[in-house]
């Protein structure tokens, strides 16, 4: 249960930061890029969410689980509740950064591509389905993301120098993905789960290969603070990007459009 | 008629109220895409009777998050409220949909209205990536002019003057199913509708 929450609330977070783009993206068509990303990723989460909620049994829906849970009470990765800018960015409101947003969407597109294949041949098989299913929406995701990598990283020395500047603000934050939660620990024993850390050498296959053709540099290990966002201890930023998207399921209980 | 998207364990249905179902549902047509049909699509994946005695439609959504699936649920529902079957709809994720169900006239739907049919088989990611610059390490002022430096041709045909002289812009279009592409002959930009 708590596993699926890890995975839905991934999926749910990124998805709300990323749709900040619609209406705002840099072209017309990655305005709907990102609108379709969200859509993948939202959809995603509903699967999860219905399948908790259901293993559950005790009245939970999507809805309770994506709309009344506070910040403390979510799973997600540290990095995908941070703003599309630069470290320290005191809003999610100022300029945002387009580089920021794809090397975000590139490091985690590059671990779900595996973490879907592997539980593709869950235990669980509600959560197998979903993963068979995430598995080939993420693959665009990952695309999507490798490719604009390579545009902005071999592009203009303004573009290369702000994926350089993305990438070493967000990839000690991927350190999270590596240590493994008691749920996940949990999950990946019973064969329902994946073990995260299994996949970190064709992880970094995968990162490294992008980045040599972006022409970027991979920032040294830092071996600094890991942050625990999938153990609920959150930035300063997920309550705010929550509170936007649960004020109104808050303020209309039970409403339905 | 849907060739590879056949009915599974369709065995249970009076005979007689299955064909007249199907053929009923062989009407309904995709929200989105109102040329093609939700059979063609490969989207109603079974029809059966449950335990309950009700019929129940099985259909399988396209894409995680595709809008259009509440409204195929509706659809699918209110024909069972006119057919006068007491009925619900299931969702079924599991095996998960492909283009590859997709009719083949279906396919020719769809390039009749302007969207590049999916390839078959073709699952999987290619990349084509759009550059600002030439790739790093190509040199002189004619690689600057080549086009090839900036766009790889996808080879997918146009579907309005056939020219496989074709590049793509982005791999999300207007719907979460479709990718924008666009032909380096006519110049017009379409839709294709991608290999899932």
């Amino acid at each position: 249960m708590d596993y699926l929450l890890h995975l839905a609330d991934n999926a749910l977070v990124l998805g709300q930061r990323n749709a900040e783009w619609c209406g705002h993206a840099p072209i017309l068509e990655e305005d709907l890029a990102m609108a379709n990303h969200s859509l993948d990723l939202i959809g995603q989460a509903r699967l999860l969410y219905q399948h908790a909620a259901a293993l559950a049994g005790d009245g939970a829906t999507e809805d309770t689980l994506a709309y009344f849970r506070d910040a403390t009470q979510f799973r997600n990765y540290t990095l995908l509740e941070l703003p599309h800018g630069p470290p320290l960015a005191p809003t999610a409101t100022g300029d945002r950064d387009w580089a920021t947003t794809i090397v975000r969407n590139f490091l985690y597109s590059a671990l779900m591509v595996l973490v879907w294949d592997r539980l593709a041949q869950s235990t669980d098989p509600q959560l197998a389905a979903i993963a068979a299913k995430s598995l080939k929406e993420v693959r665009y995701h990952l695309r999507h993301a490798r490719d604009w990598l390579v545009r902005l990283g071999d592009g203009t020395a303004e573009s290369h120098r702000r994926a350089q500047a993305a990438l070493d603000h967000l990839l000690p934050f991927t350190d999270e993905f590596w240590t493994a939660s008691a749920p996940e620990a949990e999950a990946a024993a019973r064969g329902a789960g994946a073990d995260v850390a299994a996949l970190r050498d064709a992880w970094n296959a995968l990162v490294d290969e992008a980045l040599r053709e972006a022409t970027l540099r991979r920032p040294a290990a830092v071996n600094g603070y890991v942050t625990q966002g999938k153990e609920g201890l959150h930035s300063e930023h997920l309550s705010y990007l929550l509170g936007e998207m649960q004020s109104l399921a808050r303020a209309h209980p039970d409403a339905t459009w | 008629m849907p060739t590879t998207a056949a009915p599974v364990d369709a065995g249970r249905l009076d005979a007689t109220e299955e064909a007249r179902l199907w053929q009923a549902l062989g009407e309904l047509t995709d929200p989105e895409i109102p040329v093609v049909t939700l059979r063609e699509m490969g989207i109603v994946r079974a029809l059966r009777r449950a335990a309950d005695g009700q019929v129940e439609v099985v259909i399988t959504p396209t894409y995680s998050g595709c809008p259009a699936m509440d409204q195929i649920a509706d659809d699918i529902a209110a024909l069972l409220a006119r057919e006068g079957v007491p009925g619900r709809v299931v969702t079924q994720l599991a095996p998960a949909w492909t283009t590859d169900w997709m009719t083949p006239a279906a396919h020719e739907k769809l390039r009749a209205y302007g969207i590049a049919p999916p390839r078959r088989g073709a699952t999987g990611v290619t990349v084509s990536t759009v550059r600002f610059t030439p790739k790093s390490g190509a040199t002189g002022a004619s690689s600057m002019r080549s086009k090839g430096q900036f766009y790889s041709q996808s080879g997918i045909p146009c579907p309005q003057c056939g020219s496989v002289n074709t590049t793509e812009t982005s791999p999300f279009g207007s719907t979460a199913c479709k990718a924008l592409y666009r032909c380096l002959d006519c110049l017009e930009p379409f839709d294709y509708f991608k290999p899932l």
